[in-house]
């Protein structure tokens, strides 16, 4: 007689050291092996999208800093961008390149706690800490900036909150001098450690047309090969006056597509992402970063979707206007949602650790999933 | 040990309680104390922090209030779970973890118990260990306890097979079970310490040095797992499965199992000093020799054991801050296909060259 078995659900979350905030996914396990994954989300649903109908155009900044809380700046980026298109206004040269600097800077900040906490889901603690370390430097820039070191509210629809301070370009420069030599650190410490490699390559491959399909962006698609990347396809901003590469899964250590393609190619990025700083830096002009300030934001009918490459995808805003002060309608096109949803593919036929591997590696933000 | 206090008390039962509570008094107490320390110590120097500075001399006291409040805190035991095994379990790997103190020589003049079968005790009484972690992980009632558990209890079973295989290789070159009789015969200074061959002349020597390094080698790495250490710490993975198999632990039990952890380091570290690093014996001869004060040589020699064990322990943490951690399949592959088989032909080639020594 053949005995009758059951496999075994286990709750991963929401309180869980490696959910990375408060997602639940739901583990259907027979042993270790994974059966099923569903994940659950909504547990820090803060209603963004229906708040912002009833703010006028600026208030809504303040709220798009929370929605992917690493990547605050980023989130400002794309929402002035977008309303300065429904605009049709021109913003200052000085404003176009400080805010590609702090854009970056908020990649590179973003990127190091993917790495990091990406290491400590795998049991390195050290890297995660060195990565803070670093990190500090920039949220250290952003606080001389505009006073803020998490939620800075810094790019307004036109401008600046903020011009920069007298010292910030000097400290940027040494900032570059001293992170670029670091890298290196990282990598010897964490990248190409063997045990490393054991635990990511050949896990959770994520083949290109799978990406596709699910509308994977960012550092996921192309860590699956494909080199796609908003700053050089569809340039927002003043990125196309920059020299730099978009960096994609080789498969160097197992099949292309895989936790450590995805992890690396972050690595990668922050090098460009230096290097984009470094071409800016020299380059800012003089000027006063809130001279195209709108005293009133009061765009025409119409709708507008934007978007930008925010360091964990496509980060989109469509808005509605109706002729008022306040949208009508935001809908975000959060990257870190739509990548969320490939997960259960993905850990189909691994391990419980895998799991851990896997989410890591695709390095979602709660805030931003849920809103 | 025991000997001596019968001698002294003339009573038996005395003389055991107090051979037997001995080590926990005046070694595995402090020494864990000390480690949990040093390991936030080193930890923090290693990641550009300074670590607990507060109470007391760059935070030396700090264990002992962290174990204040451990002995105050509630000791929750979850509604579902089986409360006589829940409670069982951290007394049992604790036990496990303190027998295994009872044979180990820290010097010529003390030993819990001088048993001629020191080493073949020390293996079996540190099996205990399982019993207690999957008792703990079963009678919690957790899911994630019963999976930290069970890969535990996979894990520390089949280390066991490589270590014990190189214990094994150790005996049939010494021809001696008792730890104390290994120390013995790596006397004097540290070019007889197995590690370097071991004592005796000529090419036999030299060809045992690259065997016992392989055989020191197997040995670290299997203790490693066997004290669920990175990056073999699956068992307690904390981002994966919480804290393993205690993650349903509050207060003093939680503090015993951490207590065992610590004391487990040493106890494998202990076993490393005395089979390849000449044990309490010191590496240079001793003072207490050269100016003839035959009392102070004990000393020293608990000093050297001491400081070689904490050498090992300090690699341990050294490891342990560096390296992430395996998988659990991955784990069992590096057990069963490497270190098993190299174990087994580093057994038959000193087999071999023992034949000629």
């Amino acid at each position: 007689m053949a005995l009758k078995t059951e496999h075994m659900v286990l709750n991963m979350g929401p309180q869980h050291p490696s959910t990375h905030g408060v997602l639940r996914l739901e583990l259907e396990l027979e042993g270790e092996l994974i059966k099923n994954v569903i994940p659950h989300i909504g547990y820090l649903h803060r209603c963004f999208e229906k708040h912002a109908e009833a703010m006028t155009y600026p208030q809504v900044i303040p709220y798009t800093d929370r929605m992917d809380y690493l990547a605050s700046m980023y989130n400002n980026f794309g929402y002035v961008v977008t309303v300065e298109k429904l605009l049709g206004i021109e913003v200052p040269e000085r404003v176009q390149y400080i805010r590609v600097i702090m854009g970056e800077l908020q990649r590179i900040a973003s990127h190091m706690v993917a790495l990091g906490t990406y290491g400590l889901d795998l049991g390195a603690f050290t890297p995660f800490l060195y990565l803070f370390r670093d990190r500090e430097k920039i949220l250290s820039l952003f606080e001389m900036t505009c006073g803020a070191r998490l939620l800075y509210n810094y790019m307004w629809v036109g401008g600046l909150s903020h011009d920069i301070h007298p010292d910030f370009i000097r400290l940027t420069k040494e900032f570059v001098n001293y992170y670029k030599p670091n890298i290196k650190e990282l990598n010897d410490l964490l990248t190409f450690n063997k045990i490393f490699i054991e635990r990511t390559a050949n896990i959770g491959v994520l083949p290109l047309d799978t990406a596709i399909n699910y509308g994977i962006t960012g550092p996921n698609l192309r860590g699956s090969g494909l080199k796609f990347d908003l700053r050089k396809d569809d340039p927002y901003s003043i990125y196309d006056r920059f020299d730099f590469d978009i960096p994609v899964g080789k498969g160097l250590m197992g099949t292309v597509g895989d936790c450590w393609d995805r992890y690396y190619v972050r690595v990668l990025e922050m090098e460009q992402s230096l290097r984009i700083i470094e071409q800016a830096i020299d380059q800012i002009p003089e000027g006063n970063v809130q001279s195209a300030i709108p005293k009133r934001i009061k765009p025409p009918k119409g709708t507008v979707y934007g978007r930008v490459e925010n360091p964990r995808g496509e980060l989109g805003y469509f808005i509605i206007s109706d002729g008022s002060t306040s949208p009508f309608r935001v809908k975000v096109r959060a990257p870190s949602f739509v990548n969320l949803s490939v997960l259960g593919e993905l850990c189909k036929g691994h391990l419980v650790s895998d799991v851990v591997a896997i989410l890591g590696s695709i390095d979602i933000v709660l805030g931003e999933v849920d809103r | 040990m025991y000997e001596i206090l019968n001698n002294i008390f003339g009573n038996q039962a005395v003389a055991w309680i107090i051979a037997a509570a001995l080590p926990l008094f005046v070694f595995i107490l402090p020494f864990a104390l000390f480690a949990v320390w040093l390991e936030r110590k080193v930890s923090a120097h290693m990641q550009d922090r300074l670590g607990p500075m507060r109470v007391g001399w760059h935070g030396v006291l700090q264990t002992i209030a962290d174990i204040l409040k451990l002995i105050q805190k509630e000791d929750i035991i979850p509604a579902e779970a089986d409360k006589k095994l829940f409670n069982l379990a951290p007394i049992l790997v604790f036990a496990g973890s303190y027998a295994a103190f009872a044979a180990i020589p820290f010097s010529s003049k003390y030993i819990g118990s001088n048993a001629e079968v020191g080493i073949f005790y020390i293996i079996a009484v540190s099996s205990f260990v399982v019993a207690g972690i999957l008792m703990g992980g079963w009678a919690s009632n957790n899911k994630y306890a019963l999976l930290g558990a069970m890969r535990s209890a996979a894990q520390i079973v089949s280390y066991e097979i490589p270590s014990a295989i190189v214990i094994l290789t150790m005996v049939m070159l010494t021809g001696t079970l008792s730890l104390d009789k290994f120390s013995q015969i790596q006397t004097a200074y540290f070019w007889n310490w197995f590690i370097l061959g071991g004592p005796g002349d000529g090419l036999t020597k030299f060809l045992l040095i690259p065997f016992m390094i392989i055989g020191f080698t197997i040995l670290y790495i299997s203790t490693l797992a066997e004290v669920n250490r990175t990056p073999f710490d699956i068992p307690e993975a904390e981002s994966e499965l919480v804290a393993g198999y205690h993650t349903e632990y509050s207060g003093m039990k939680f503090a015993m199992f951490f207590l065992a952890e610590y004391g487990n380091m040493f106890a494998v570290s202990a076993v490393i000093t005395l089979l390849f690093f000449g044990g309490y014996q010191s590496p240079f001869g001793y003072l207490g020799n050269s100016f003839n004060i035959p009392w102070l040589v004990p000393i020293e020699q608990v000093f050297w054991f001491t400081f070689k064990g904490i050498i090992f322990v300090f690699v341990q943490m050294w490891l342990r801050w560096t390296l992430p951690r395996l998988r659990v399949d991955q784990l069992m592959h590096v057990c069963w296909k490497f270190l098993i088989p190299y174990s087994f032909v580093n057994l038959i080639i000193v087999g071999i060259i023992t034949l000629f020594r």
